[in-house]
């Protein structure tokens, strides 16, 4: 009688749990699908307003999971929409391909392959230290995105490119199943970057 | 789709999917069974194979991704570091029941390839991706710490 009741307990607790996850999944905050188009800046006439309010739209990739996750505050990656830390555990190393013996492409290949659900890309690698973005706040993001001392050396123009040419960051908009794309597509991003850059290039404040 | 595939030295030549895993036409197609399947989506490590030198899970790698690179199995490894790795082995009796001792032995090689003398950190970031059942974790860092000493002698 006591153990039926322990077990009855236990059951009841699992069940709590499972349900208190399912509530945390479905309340959590739905991310942008789309992004604004550069033209609806247009009516904001301050030029400084108007360059922030483009690098906040922006912002909803640069601070989506699908950037994030290998642009981490620690040396190990996040990983899926929820941004655990990634499963193994591996590191940044040296160059941002990982460590001897544990390379990204130890299991990460050439595409996705989804099959296994492991994502993939031929430069399959995390961002250095320097342009950490897990935990910053978009003003922080866009000073650290500017300064070629924190981004690879890149100027304006190299900067642009990357992010609306650079096929591993487009692989944010291609990313497999269960995973969400990032918001728009990279033309979009890439469009509302250089509406922010010929705006000035403004940071927001925080 | 046939294919040639290169393993252990010799030209194979297979028929399976396109989006076969390398895994799967090494242990189905050309009975190379020493490589296991744990997981099968890159979290356990029993799959490594060496491609082109390189460790690499071959339970993520289709078939069709490997082009002219060439596959080296726990039946074809070789060399010093595979060498020391299997006295080391022997000597510490570091398997329990061995499911995943072959993805062990290709990761342990493939890390003295690279470090000569590892740290307890090299190891632990080279190692922790190949998961054991059995918690042979400690014999497995020890035996890699025995075979970079012969190595070096
Ligand atoms: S079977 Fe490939 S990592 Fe588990
Ligand atoms: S020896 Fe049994 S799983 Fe590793």
């Amino acid at each position: 009688m006591m153990r039926a009741q322990a077990f009855l307990a236990a059951g009841v607790a699992a069940v709590t749990v499972l349900v208190a996850a399912a509530v945390a999944q479905t309340t959590r905050q739905p991310t942008a699908k789309d992004l604004r188009p550069v033209p609806s800046f247009q009516n904001i006439a301050d030029q400084q307003a108007r360059s922030i309010a483009l690098f906040e739209e922006a912002g909803k990739v640069l601070q989506h999971a699908r950037c994030v996750n290998c642009h981490p505050a620690t040396e190990r990656p996040l990983q899926s929409d929820a941004m655990r830390p990634h499963q193994p555990l591996v590191v940044r190393g040296a160059d941002g391909h990982g460590v001897p013996g544990m390379t990204c492409n130890t299991c990460h290949h050439a595409a996705n392959f989804d099959a296994a659900r492991v994502p993939g890309h031929p430069q399959w690698h995390l961002a250095p230290a320097s342009m950490a973005w897990e935990g910053r706040t978009l003003g922080e993001i866009c000073a650290q995105i500017k300064d070629p001392n924190r981004n690879g050396g890149k100027d304006m123009a190299a900067l642009l490119h990357h992010m609306a040419e650079d096929t591993l960051v487009g692989w944010g908009w291609a990313p497999g199943p269960g995973r969400e794309p990032a918001p728009g597509t990279q033309a979009a991003f890439g469009g509302l970057l250089r509406a922010w850059a010929d705006a000035g290039a403004h940071c927001p404040p925080s | 789709m046939a294919l040639a595939i290169k393993v252990n030295g010799t030209m194979q030549s297979v028929d399976v999917d396109n989006d076969a895993p390398l895994l799967w036409v090494l242990r189905d197609a050309l009975g190379l069974a020493g490589t296991k399947f744990g997981c099968g989506v890159a979290q356990c490590g029993a799959c490594t194979v060496f491609v082109d030198g390189k460790p690499m899970r071959s339970c993520t790698l289709p078939i069709s991704a490997l082009g002219t690179r060439e596959v080296t199995t726990i039946e074809g490894v070789s060399g010093r570091e595979a060498e020391a790795v299997q006295q080391a082995w022997i000597a510490r009796d570091v398997p329990q029941c061995g499911y995943c001792q072959s993805g062990q032995v290709m990761s342990a090689v493939a890390l003295l390839k690279q470090i000569k003398q590892p740290s307890d950190r090299d190891i632990d970031l080279a190692m922790n991706g190949n998961v054991c059942r059995c918690a042979t974790y400690a014999r497995i860092r020890a035996a890699i710490h025995d075979a970079a000493r012969a190595l070096e002698g």
